[in-house]
């Protein structure tokens, strides 16, 4: 490469044409989807949904995000930022989707027109509008901890977006499918740090079988439909969650049992908490890091 | 390297060694990491590239410092995927200083133990979400100056990993411009944001090309051995020409009344640094020294037990 030529590029006033920051070459991911709400589905339903899936990666984007510059190895602080990125990637479709069928909750009421509806969303609701479960907002703990939270989620999530490709509704349809690769990377990821930490040294067996303890509680919140699931389950186009339980409890057992980790008891499965916006103090708290900014400066674009 | 063995013809002697390695240095062909070379050469070496890697790695924490709080999901996703590459060349640097017998582990405990430097524009706290677009704007494209030169490196190694760094970068600094430009089509706050950033980090940026060459005591060696190609006030006097335009489209006041266009070479007069700022900075006073430095040592030290579980995992497994 000759360096005038690099020169030349940075040399060259680059004002007014705003599309660069996205980058170039990159696939539109719902190019030629059809995003017409099929026959017979409440879009209010489709919303909800959207909003649930949307928010369990957006939440959980924002814990792997801590851990950038504060993990152990360079290549971990690339990995998890990548898996951050890939949720945060499913998180801004899943929410505009929502948004484009309508459901936007309160949050217009304080969001200015020039926001899109999957900034409204994120920036501009309290905690009891979201839906994610509270496996995603719990912290992270420590690095053992929070690889085995990341096994979970994404074990949980995969078996859901593997479903989801065959959903009636297009949309939904195609951001499983082009998230299930990516979830597939994360659960590995995860489990191979799991198999390391559980069957390393003692103490990073014991600190490894804490976090499982520590997450296994909020498993209760995952496997129960609630009534929005189970009606577009009858419809074709969500997954009820019972469903995934097997599948995500035998990976778990086997992951577990060849990291040596004792697999905890199954908890007593709950109507979901966090699906209806019941959450803990944790997320209001992380809602304040990532909405203070945004809400300080309601007419800005950024 | 030179030692003679059993099974190998005794090698040659230094100063034949010495000769071919002036002879690819003038021909301006690539120094490999297998070639022989002066030890100075080695070392000094060494230490530019890992202050280069510690720079990408402490680089992360500032525009870190907004990546919870990014005001908009796609403004997020930018400055996520920015921090990434700023590990990724980190690691591209220390594996290319790895090539010279470094060794990463050993670096990090040097740059924490503060026996190895960083650029000292890292020491500067972010206050605004404008810092990053002014950080991209400013400080990506002061690195870039420094960087593209670098491509010509005569060290292989480096110089490769520098092609892939100035790509990245001068997409990094487009980003950057283009937040700006955004904030500055914004409110009246986002546009007095943007100019109270460029005001903060105009003289920092100037002062990433080091020291005014009269004082630049690492720099005549350098560029004999072609490690270095432009010395530092000729880099810094072309980040000012190519930066000026740049302002003007953006509608910002870059912090400098004496900053004018010289008729007679068609190049920009600027006024003086001040160098006692950067000294301080340099020898760890500057505001935010302490907690970059902090944060590198509570990641290595809170996650000792993580890598010694890998490590311990490894060997379980490797047998």
């Amino acid at each position: 490469m000759h360096e005038e030529t690099v020169y030349e590029a940075l040399d060259h006033a680059h004002g007014g044409e705003g599309q660069w920051a996205f980058g170039t070459g990159f696939d539109e991911p719902l190019a030629g989807v059809d995003t017409t709400v099929p026959a017979g589905i409440d879009p209010a339903d489709l919303g909800a949904y959207c909003l649930m899936l949307g928010d369990d990666a957006l939440v959980l984007c924002q814990r792997l995000t801590q851990w950038v510059t504060a993990a152990p190895e360079l290549e971990e602080e690339v990995a998890l930022a990548n898996c951050g990125l890939d949720l945060l990637g499913q998180a801004r479709l899943l929410l505009a989707r929502a948004g484009s069928v309508g459901v936007l909750g309160r949050s217009r009421a304080l969001a200015t027109d020039s926001i899109p509806d999957e900034d409204a969303l994120a920036y501009f609701r309290d905690a009891d509008e979201f839906r994610n479960s509270l496996l995603v907002e719990a912290p992270n703990g420590d690095f053992g901890q929070t690889v085995v939270r990341l096994l979970v989620a994404s074990t949980w999530r995969l078996a859901l977006f593997a479903r989801l490709r065959g959903s009636r509704d297009p949309v939904l349809a195609a951001i499983a499918a082009k998230g299930v690769p990516e979830l597939t990377y994360h659960r590995d990821h995860a489990a191979r740090w799991v198999l390391r930490l559980g069957d390393g040294t003692p103490e990073s067996h014991r600190r490894t079988q804490a976090g499982v303890d520590a997450v296994w509680p909020l498993l209760a919140d995952l496997f129960t439909a609630t009534d929005v699931e189970t009606r577009l389950t009858a419809a074709g186009v969500a997954v009820d969650p019972a469903d995934v339980r097997d599948e995500v409890r035998d990976v778990l057992t086997t992951v577990l049992e060849r990291a040596t980790l004792t697999v905890p008891g199954w908890p007593e499965e709950q109507p979901s908490r966090g699906r209806a916006g019941r959450h803990g103090p944790e997320l209001t708290a992380l809602l304040a890091d990532l909405q203070g900014l945004a809400r300080e400066h309601p007419a800005a674009t950024w | 390297m030179s030692a003679p063995t059993l099974d190998r013809p005794a090698a040659p002697d230094e100063a034949a060694l010495q000769a071919q390695f002036d002879a690819t240095i003038a021909a301006d062909h690539r120094i490999e990491p297998r070639d022989w070379m002066p030890e100075a050469y080695r070392s000094g070496l060494v230490r530019q590239i890992a202050q280069h890697a510690h720079s990408e790695i402490i680089g992360m924490q500032p525009e870190g410092d907004w990546l919870l709080a990014a005001p908009s999901l796609r403004r997020k996703a930018i400055l996520l995927a920015k921090v990434q590459d700023e590990a990724g060349h980190g690691m591209y640097l220390y594996s290319a200083a790895e090539t010279l017998g470094a060794d990463r582990a050993d670096l990090t405990d040097k740059l924490i133990e503060r026996k190895q430097k960083y650029s000292s524009i890292f020491n500067y706290p972010t206050l605004t979400y404008a810092d990053v677009g002014v950080i991209g704007w400013l400080v990506d494209g002061a690195a870039i100056c420094n960087q593209v030169p670098l491509c010509r490196s005569s060290y292989g190694p480096y110089a490769r990993a520098m092609i892939r760094v100035c790509k990245e970068e001068s997409f990094h600094q487009r980003q950057g411009y283009e937040l700006l430009m955004t904030m500055m089509r914004g409110t009246d706050a986002q546009r007095a944001m943007v100019q109270d950033a460029v005001d903060r980090w105009w003289a920092p940026s100037l002062m990433m090309f080091g020291p005014p060459d009269d004082d630049s005591p690492n720099s005549a060696q350098s560029m004999k051995w072609g490690v270095k190609r432009h010395s530092n006030d000729e880099l810094r006097q072309r980040f000012v020409d190519m930066t000026v335009p740049q302002a003007e489209v953006l509608g910002v006041t870059l912090p400098d009344p004496e900053l004018a266009l010289d008729p007679a070479t068609g190049r920009y007069r600027f006024g003086a640094i001040d160098w006692t700022e950067f000294k301080q900075v340099i020898a760890g006073k500057g505001p935010c020294n302490d907690e970059r430095i902090a944060r590198r040592r509570a990641a290595r030290d809170d996650n000792a037990w993580v890598t010694e579980a890998a490590t311990a995992y490894a060997g379980k497994h490797s047998r």
